[in-house]
């Protein structure tokens, strides 16, 4: 009978979630759903969002009200066919509910260190199997943390690698070499020391660019590029923002330079502001973007333009782009031929924060050709 | 990135910025400890710990215990190095306050900048402690009356250790106050070093309705009423100014224009305190933007008492917060 009957759990949006609120049901109860469809908003410490129900059937319950917060993995609805008579949705919904207080939480995976060069990486793995590993590369001034949304999607049956780029997160902040193709010797070293053989790559603004730099190295190791809102498509770049964010240490001067990089600002959350500035006091983290934003985009142009060479690469590569980023133009999208370009509407240049349901299953799409 | 306390927040900045400047020396009453005593040396590290194997690793001649004699030690502390000097209790700052005021708080005033007093004096302070009277102050209204030193009030854990590191690297004098009732709260503190710069403040809650400034400890428990009023439709934004000199009136100013009320919260005695300070100066820039009378959140004008019962009711605690709060939406 309970194969009938199909849970909807509050889902686990990256390391720090433990727990998320329900802001507002997009549907009723009693209404038809289909998996992929968005039903939920849901808002946690560091983020709000949409989620896309995981089940096609009719709402029959709604567990978890507007306006409660509950833990990761806590039903919040349930959804089944109209032949399920009520009695057995409620004995579902108890003893859900009993398995749910009797689970104690796998403890969530920690980032790891590995050393490159002498200097420290820090890298967070998630998934394991036989498929060909992911490797994926944040822009400038971000973190592991921003494929957050990304990341476990991504992760069904095979291992995916999220890395600090040296100067930021958990890395060293005394950068070796700060320019793009420094920077991809340098992950190819860690993907060396991981003994990673092969592998996908996915990038994000300045991690698309050391992304393409690695294909282009070792054409032989990388299995596909996903370029997202990336670098090292064209010259442009808006450099009042790199500036910005570089001089922000004020609240306020950060949340104004942080807001560009969204389609929707209200996405940009309190919490989000102090891990950026949290970020910025560590000893060493001034230096070290003054040092990769001199070496990348010297003269306020990106340095490393590689749109050219793409063609000569032997595995697919594409282009995902938000069509209201403010800090590189999705225009560069045209550097691919057509069928590898994606630009998504009312999305920004964290187009995998404000859409990872699109960009998962576009990133997605490569990884199931290999 | 690991849960440190308090005090192992304060333990990691010091450790971490000797190891990064042989200047940085710290001196005070059992700091090392165990002197000419029988067993390990490091036995206490000072009195709540806090110093705590600093000396086996930095050795006697960074780790100075000093005998009780607060004047002579904070005097010696404006030679070539970077002293950070324990003070044990804010109370006792009586025995070497012409040190701090007249000497270190105006060298480099009185010599044309040609001078400077990188001096950081480490002091405990609060009541809640059953310390009574002489051991339970708050004081830093007077530190902050005197212009040429700068004072810094931890509300947490990441703070501590971060406005540490920026005092010790400061070049002038810097007052650093630790409320005793807060050495075990624990937080997410990075490993690696970091500075908060100085007069700047944290919005640790953002509303729309009051704005509650408060300062040390009394950041956490306006916090707690922040959290607990959301509840009740009362949108609070805390203000946690970090350091009462520089003080940023700046956000302070900016907040009450937008919602119009202001709380104060401040366990320094009633008379010329913060709360004074911070009512005095939105009632001649922002008088009319308030909805409502200000509020002060401050203990009796009473010396700390050494009744549990009595120092309890003497605290400013959530419910008078609270209740403050609810006045000024009224």
């Amino acid at each position: 009978m309970t194969e009938d009957i199909k849970p909807l759990g509050m889902p686990k949006w990256g390391l720090a979630m433990t727990e998320g609120k329900v802001t507002g049901w997009l549907v009723a109860e009693g209404d038809a759903i289909t998996a992929g469809q968005e039903i939920l908003e849901i808002e946690t410490s560091k983020i709000a969002n949409v989620w896309e129900s995981p089940h096609t059937g009719l709402l029959r319950r709604i567990v978890t009200a507007e306006g409660e917060t509950v833990p990761v993995g806590a039903l919040l609805g349930v959804v089944a066919d109209a032949a399920v008579p009520d009695a057995d949705l409620d004995a579902f919904v108890a003893a859900y509910r009993e398995t749910q207080a009797a689970a104690v939480e796998a403890p969530p995976p920690e980032p790891r260190m590995i050393e490159v060069g002498g200097r420290p990486l820090r890298y967070l793995l998630a998934g394991e199997g036989t498929a060909t590993p992911v490797l994926l590369i944040h822009g400038f001034g971000g973190d592991l943390t921003n494929w957050q949304l990304n990341q476990p999607a991504l992760a069904e049956g095979r291992a995916v690698y999220a890395v600090d780029l040296p100067g930021h997160g958990g890395s060293a902040k005394d950068v070796a070499a700060p320019d793009v193709a420094g920077l991809a010797a340098t992950l190819r070293g860690m993907l060396d020391a991981l003994e990673i053989p092969r592998v996908h790559l996915a990038g994000h603004s300045l991690g698309g660019a050391i992304a393409l730099q690695m294909a282009l190295d070792q054409p032989a190791r990388v299995a596909s590029v996903s370029l997202v809102c990336s670098a090292g498509l064209g010259p442009e770049i808006n450099m009042a923002y790199i500036e910005g964010f570089i001089a922000a240490d004020k609240r306020k001067d950060m949340k104004t330079a942080v807001e560009t990089l969204f389609a929707d600002p209200s996405l940009v959350s309190r919490d989000m502001i102090d891990d950026l500035l949290k970020y910025k006091r560590l000893d060493g983290v001034l230096p070290a973007l003054r040092a990769i934003a001199g070496a990348a985009f010297a003269g306020g142009q990106q340095s490393s333009v590689l749109a050219g060479r793409i063609g000569a690469l032997p595995m697919p590569v594409q282009a995902i782009w938000g069509a209201a980023d403010r800090i590189i133009p999705a225009t560069h999208a045209a550097a691919l031929p057509e069928e590898g370009r994606h630009v998504i509407a009312s999305a920004g240049h964290m187009v995998h924060i404000e859409n990872p349901a699109e960009v998962n299953r576009l990133i997605g799409t490569l990884l199931a050709a290999e | 990135m690991s849960k440190k306390s308090f005090r192992q927040a304060i333990n990691e900045a010091l450790a971490q910025e000797m190891r990064r400047d042989p200047r940085v020396v710290i001196m005070g009453e059992d700091n090392a400890g165990g002197i000419e005593s029988q067993g390990e040396d490091d036995a206490w590290g000072g009195p709540l710990g806090v110093t705590k194997g600093l000396m086996p690793e930095f050795g006697r001649g960074r780790v100075l215990d000093t005998p009780i004699t607060e004047s002579a030690f904070i005097g010696a502390a404006a030679t070539g190095l970077r002293p950070v000097a324990e003070l044990m209790f804010v109370d006792f700052l009586g025995v070497c306050f012409d040190q701090i005021f007249n000497q270190a708080a105006k060298f480099r005033y009185m010599f044309g900048g040609n001078a400077v007093t990188p001096v950081v004096i480490r002091t405990m302070y609060g009541a809640g402690f059953r310390a009574a009277s002489q051991h339970s102050q708050c004081l830093y209204p007077i530190f902050t009356h005197i212009p040429g030193l700068k004072v810094a009030i931890p509300s947490s854990a990441y703070e501590a250790k971060g406005l540490l590191t920026q005092a010790i690297r400061d070049d002038d004098p810097v007052i650093f106050l630790e409320h005793k009732m807060m050495y075990d709260d624990q937080e997410e503190v990075p490993d690696e070093p970091y500075t908060i710069p100085f007069g700047e403040a944290h919005l640790t809650r953002e509303g729309g309705d009051v704005t509650i400034v408060a300062f040390g400890r009394m950041v956490q428990f306006a916090n707690k009423v922040a959290d607990e009023l959301k509840r009740e439709k009362i949108a609070c934004t805390v203000i946690d100014p970090r350091t009462t000199s520089p003080l940023d009136t700046d956000s302070i100013l900016e907040s009450v224009e937008a919602t119009g009320r202001l709380v104060v919260v401040d366990e320094a005695s009633p008379r010329c305190n913060m709360a004074t300070d911070v009512s005095a100066f939105i009632a001649q820039h922002a008088f009319r933007s308030l909805k409502a009378p200000i509020q002060m959140v401050c203990p009796p004008h009473t010396p700390v008492p050494f009744s549990p019962t009595l120092e309890d009711a003497y605290i400013p605690g959530p419910e008078r917060i609270a209740a403050a709060v609810r006045a000024v939406m009224a």
